[in-house]
C-alpha cells in the first residue's frame, strides 16, 4: 500500500518544499471558488509536471473530488502528467506555419530528436510538443524553445538552433 | 528635457525577431553619446507591420526604420540623433517604385488602413496609464457612469456594432439581454481565448493597449449591473496575461477599477483567469465553464450566458476586438461609429494577414473592404512571383474565398453568402502551390484534435471525415466519397452541440464547393495537381539532365535508385518511398515530381 502523502513529504524534505510554495500560493488566492486551473498552472511551474501527489494534494487542498482534478488535468492541452525534458522545443503547427511549411520543420525535428509529440528523449535533454498557433504568424514557421520563439525557421536551421541547448 | 522619443516595436513577431537586443544596443549607444536624458526609449505594442520588424520609430519625425538588428542599431543613435542625418539604409524601400519611405504614412501597408480599435497600439507604452488617458482614454467610463444603462445599451444598438469574435450577433442585443436578465450578482467576461490559427489581433490588442479593454468592461459593468468582470486569456499569451495584469494594477491605482469608481459609488473589478490549451474554450459556455475551473465542455442554448452563465448567474461575454470599439462608440458616438463600415456591418475589422503574402501582419481595415485591396494593395501581393489562389478565413470553423471574388466587399454576411465565415479575422493568403484537399484535411485535422468529446456527431463525425481525408490525399479514394463526405458533413452540421462541431465540416464543405476538381483528381485520376499530397507524387529522373552523380542514389533511405558513376541514374516506382530527398539533394534539377 502507498504511504499517504504526508508521510512521504516527512521523508523527502526536498518535495515539502515545492508543497510548501504551492501550499502559499494557494493561501493567498483570494477565493478558493474554481480556483483550480490556476493553482495547477501554478503547480506545474514548481513541480514541472503534474504527479499524483499533487493531484492528491490539489484535491484535499481545494476540497474537490479527486476525479475532478484529474478530468481537468487530462482535458487541458497544457497540463503535463508526465516529467518534461530540460527544454521543451514546441513546434507551431498553426494555420500560417503550415502554410510556410511547418511540417517540414516539425519532421525534421522529430528525425533529429528521435521523439515524436508528447515525448521526452532519454537523456532528459528535450521534449516535444505541437503548438497549434502562437500568435506570431508574420514570422512563420514558427518554433518555440523554452521561452524563446524563432521565426522564419527551416529544417536546416532548426537542427543548428537545438544544438545551442544542452 | 525629453527631444526625441524612440518607439520600439514590441509584438509578438518583433520580439521573435531580437527587439529585446535591439533596445539593448540603442539604451547603451544613448548612453555612450550621453544623451540618455534627452532620448526616451519606450517599447510598444505591435505595429502591425510584422514582417518588417523589429521596428523603431524616431518621433517627433516619425521616421521608421525597419528590419534593425544589433549590428545597425547603433546607427539611429550615432547618426539620426546625435548628427540629424536619416539612415537611408534602415528605411522602407517600396518594392515596385523603389522608393524610400520615410514614415509610416510612405506606406502603402499603413496609408490604407483605418486604425480604430489598433489606434493606440504602437503608438503608445501599454505599461503607462499616463499615455493611454493622454489619448482620450477613461473619457468614455466618466461619461458611461453619467449616462443611465440603458441610454449607453440605445447607443450600442444604434451604433450596429456586432461581435467581433466570428458570428457577428449584435453587441448592443447581448447587453440588453444581459441587463434584463433577472438574477444576481451579474458577470462581465471577456473572450480572450483566441485559438483560431492565425488569428492574432486579441493578443495585439491585450499586449498593446490593455487598458481599452478594462475600460470598456467597466462601461458593460455599469451598463448590465455587474461588480466584477474576468479576463480569460489563453496560456499561450503570457505577455498578454502580464501585461494586462499590470495594467489592472495602474487601474486600481488611478481609481478606474476598484471601490466607488470616480467616485460615482459604481464599483467594478476584474479578475484573470487563464487558459489552459482547449480551443472548444473559444465557446462562450465552454469558456464559463473553464473559468469555474472546470473541464470545457459547452452546454446547450438556450439558456444562453445573459440569463444563466458563470455560475449561473446573467453573465455578458464578448471578444477583445469587440471590447476594444466600445470606449470610442461611447466617445464619439453611433454616428460617428457607422461613418465607415458597410450598412450591416458598420465600422473596421482587424484582419491578421499572414500565408503566402508578401507583407504580413495586423490590419484595421473599414468593413467592406474588398479581397483584393487587402491581399494586393495592403500585403503587396503574393510573393515568389507565385499566382494567387485562395484566401481562407474562419480557420477551422471556415472556408475559402477564391480569386472570383476578389472584388467582393468583405462583411459579415458577404462571406456567408459563399460558405465561409468572418471569424475572428484570420486571412490565411494561400498561393498556387497549395493543395485545397491537404488544407481542408489540415483544419479537420484540428477539429479532430479539439473536439472536447461530448457530442458524438462531433467527436465520432470529424474523426470519420478525417479518415476519408486521409484515405483520399493517400491515394485510397474511392468512387462516392465526395457523396459520402458531404452527407456526413451536414449531418454533424446539424447534430452537434456547439459552434466549434457545427462548424467543423466547413473547411471540407467550402473546398468541395469550388475545388471539386482537386478532390476528383486525388480520388480518380490519383493525383494532386499542386504536388502536395506526398502518396501522390511520382519522382522520376530526367535522363537529359542527369549527369550521374551519384547523390541521389546515396541519398535514398529504401535503395530505390540505381545507375552508374557519370550514366543517368533510374528510379525504382516500386520500390520508391515518396520521401522526396533526391528531390532535395540534386543539383541539377535532374529529378522530377509529379
Amino acid at each position: 500500500m502507498k504511504m499517504n502523502l504526508e508521510d512521504r513529504l516527512k521523508e523527502n524534505p526536498e518535495l515539502k518544499k515545492q508543497f510548501d510554495v504551492l501550499d502559499a500560493y494557494i493561501g493567498e488566492l483570494a477565493t478558493l471558488e474554481g480556483s483550480l486551473i490556476n493553482v495547477l498552472h501554478r503547480a506545474q511551474e514548481i513541480f514541472g509536471y503534474l504527479p499524483d501527489e499533487v493531484l492528491e494534494f490539489a484535491s484535499s487542498r481545494l476540497n474537490l473530488p479527486r476525479s475532478t482534478v484529474y478530468g481537468v488535468v487530462t482535458f487541458y492541452h497544457f497540463f503535463s502528467r508526465l516529467p518534461k525534458g530540460r527544454h521543451t522545443v514546441s513546434v507551431c503547427l498553426g494555420t500560417a506555419c503550415y502554410v510556410r511549411g511547418g511540417n517540414a520543420v516539425y519532421e525534421k525535428v522529430m528525425k533529429t530528436l528521435g521523439i515524436k509529440a508528447g515525448e521526452t528523449t532519454q537523456d532528459g535533454r528535450f521534449s516535444l510538443d505541437i503548438v497549434r498557433c502562437v500568435g506570431a504568424c508574420g514570422l512563420a514557421p514558427v518554433v518555440v524553445i523554452d521561452k524563446d520563439t524563432y521565426g522564419r525557421s527551416t529544417p536546416e536551421k532548426v537542427v543548428t538552433l537545438l544544438n545551442k541547448y544542452a | 528635457m525629453i527631444r526625441n522619443q524612440l518607439l520600439v516595436c514590441a509584438g509578438g513577431a518583433c520580439i521573435t525577431s531580437g527587439e529585446k537586443s535591439v533596445k539593448d544596443v540603442l539604451v547603451d549607444e544613448l548612453k555612450k553619446h550621453g544623451i540618455e536624458d534627452e532620448v526616451q526609449v519606450i517599447e510598444t505594442g505591435c505595429m502591425g507591420a510584422c514582417d518588417l520588424g523589429p521596428i523603431v520609430v524616431v518621433y517627433p519625425e516619425g521616421t521608421f526604420y525597419q528590419k534593425v538588428t544589433v549590428k545597425n542599431a547603433d546607427l539611429i543613435v550615432s547618426e539620426h540623433l546625435v548628427k540629424g542625418r536619416t539612415v537611408g539604409e534602415l528605411l522602407y524601400t517600396e518594392p515596385t517604385s523603389e522608393k524610400k519611405a520615410r514614415t509610416s504614412g510612405d506606406i502603402p501597408f499603413y496609408t490604407r488602413q483605418v486604425k480604430r480599435v489598433l489606434r493606440n497600439c504602437g503608438a503608445i507604452d501599454p505599461l503607462s496609464i499616463e499615455e493611454y488617458i493622454a489619448r482620450d482614454g477613461y473619457f468614455a467610463l466618466g461619461k458611461a457612469l453619467e449616462m443611465t444603462p440603458d441610454d449607453i445599451i440605445q447607443v450600442l444598438l444604434d451604433s450596429g456594432l456586432r461581435g467581433r469574435g466570428g458570428a457577428g450577433f449584435p453587441t448592443g442585443l447581448k447587453w440588453k439581454a444581459a441587463r434584463e436578465a433577472n438574477g444576481s450578482p451579474k458577470y462581465v467576461v471577456c473572450n480572450g481565448d483566441e485559438g483560431d490559427p492565425g488569428a492574432f489581433m486579441d493578443r495585439s490588442v491585450l499586449e498593446g493597449d490593455p487598458h481599452s479593454i478594462i475600460e470598456a468592461m467597466a462601461i458593460a459593468g455599469h451598463a448590465i449591473g455587474a461588480e466584477k468582470g474576468y479576463m480569460y486569456v489563453r496560456a499561450e499569451y503570457p505577455l498578454a496575461m502580464e501585461r494586462f495584469e499590470y495594467a489592472i494594477g495602474k487601474a486600481r491605482e488611478y481609481g478606474f477599477l476598484g471601490q466607488s469608481i470616480l467616485g460615482t459609488g459604481f464599483n467594478f473589478d476584474i479578475e484573470i483567469r487563464i487558459g489552459a490549451g482547449a480551443f472548444v474554450c473559444g465557446e462562450e459556455t465552454a469558456l464559463l465553464r473553464s473559468i469555474e475551473g472546470k473541464r470545457g465542455t459547452p452546454s446547450i442554448k438556450p439558456p444562453f450566458p445573459a440569463q444563466a452563465g458563470l455560475w449561473n448567474k446573467p453573465t455578458l461575454i464578448n471578444n477583445v476586438e469587440t471590447y476594444a470599439n466600445i470606449p470610442q462608440i461611447i466617445t464619439n458616438g453611433a454616428e460617428w461609429f457607422r461613418s465607415v463600415g458597410s450598412t450591416k456591418s458598420p465600422g473596421t475589422k482587424v484582419f491578421a494577414l499572414a500565408g503566402n503574402v508578401q507583407n504580413t501582419g495586423l490590419v484595421e481595415v473599414p468593413m467592406g473592404t474588398t479581397l483584393r485591396e487587402l491581399i494586393f494593395d495592403i500585403g503587396g501581393g503574393i510573393p515568389g512571383g507565385k499566382k494567387f489562389k485562395a484566401a481562407q478565413t474562419g480557420g477551422p470553423s471556415g472556408g475559402v474565398i477564391t480569386g472570383d471574388y476578389l472584388d467582393m466587399p468583405i462583411d459579415f454576411d458577404t462571406v456567408k453568402d459563399i460558405g465561409t465565415i468572418m471569424g475572428s479575422g484570420g486571412l490565411i493568403v494561400l498561393d498556387e502551390d497549395s493543395c485545397m484537399v491537404d488544407v481542408a484535411k489540415f483544419y479537420l485535422g484540428f477539429t479532430v484534435d479539439e473536439s472536447c468529446g461530448k457530442c458524438t456527431p462531433c467527436r465520432e463525425g470529424t474523426r470519420q471525415m478525417y479518415q476519408m481525408m486521409e484515405r483520399i490525399c493517400d491515394g485510397k479514394g474511392r468512387d462516392g466519397d465526395i457523396e459520402k463526405l458531404s452527407r456526413l458533413a451536414n449531418v454533424i452540421e446539424d447534430t452537434s452541440l456547439c459552434g466549434l462541431g457545427q462548424s467543423a465540416p466547413n473547411p471540407v464543405l467550402s473546398t468541395i464547393r469550388f475545388y471539386e476538381d482537386e478532390y476528383r483528381a486525388h480520388i480518380y485520376e490519383k493525383k494532386c495537381p499542386s504536388h502536395v499530397c506526398k502518396h501522390l507524387l511520382i519522382y522520376s529522373i530526367m535522363p537529359d539532365k542527369c549527369v550521374g552523380c551519384t547523390a541521389c542514389a546515396r541519398q535514398c533511405p529504401v535503395d530505390a535508385i540505381t545507375g552508374e558513376v557519370k550514366k543517368t541514374h533510374m528510379i525504382d516506382q516500386s520500390k520508391c518511398s515518396k520521401c522526396g530527398s533526391c528531390y532535395e539533394v540534386c543539383r541539377f534539377g535532374a529529378i522530377r515530381k509529379e
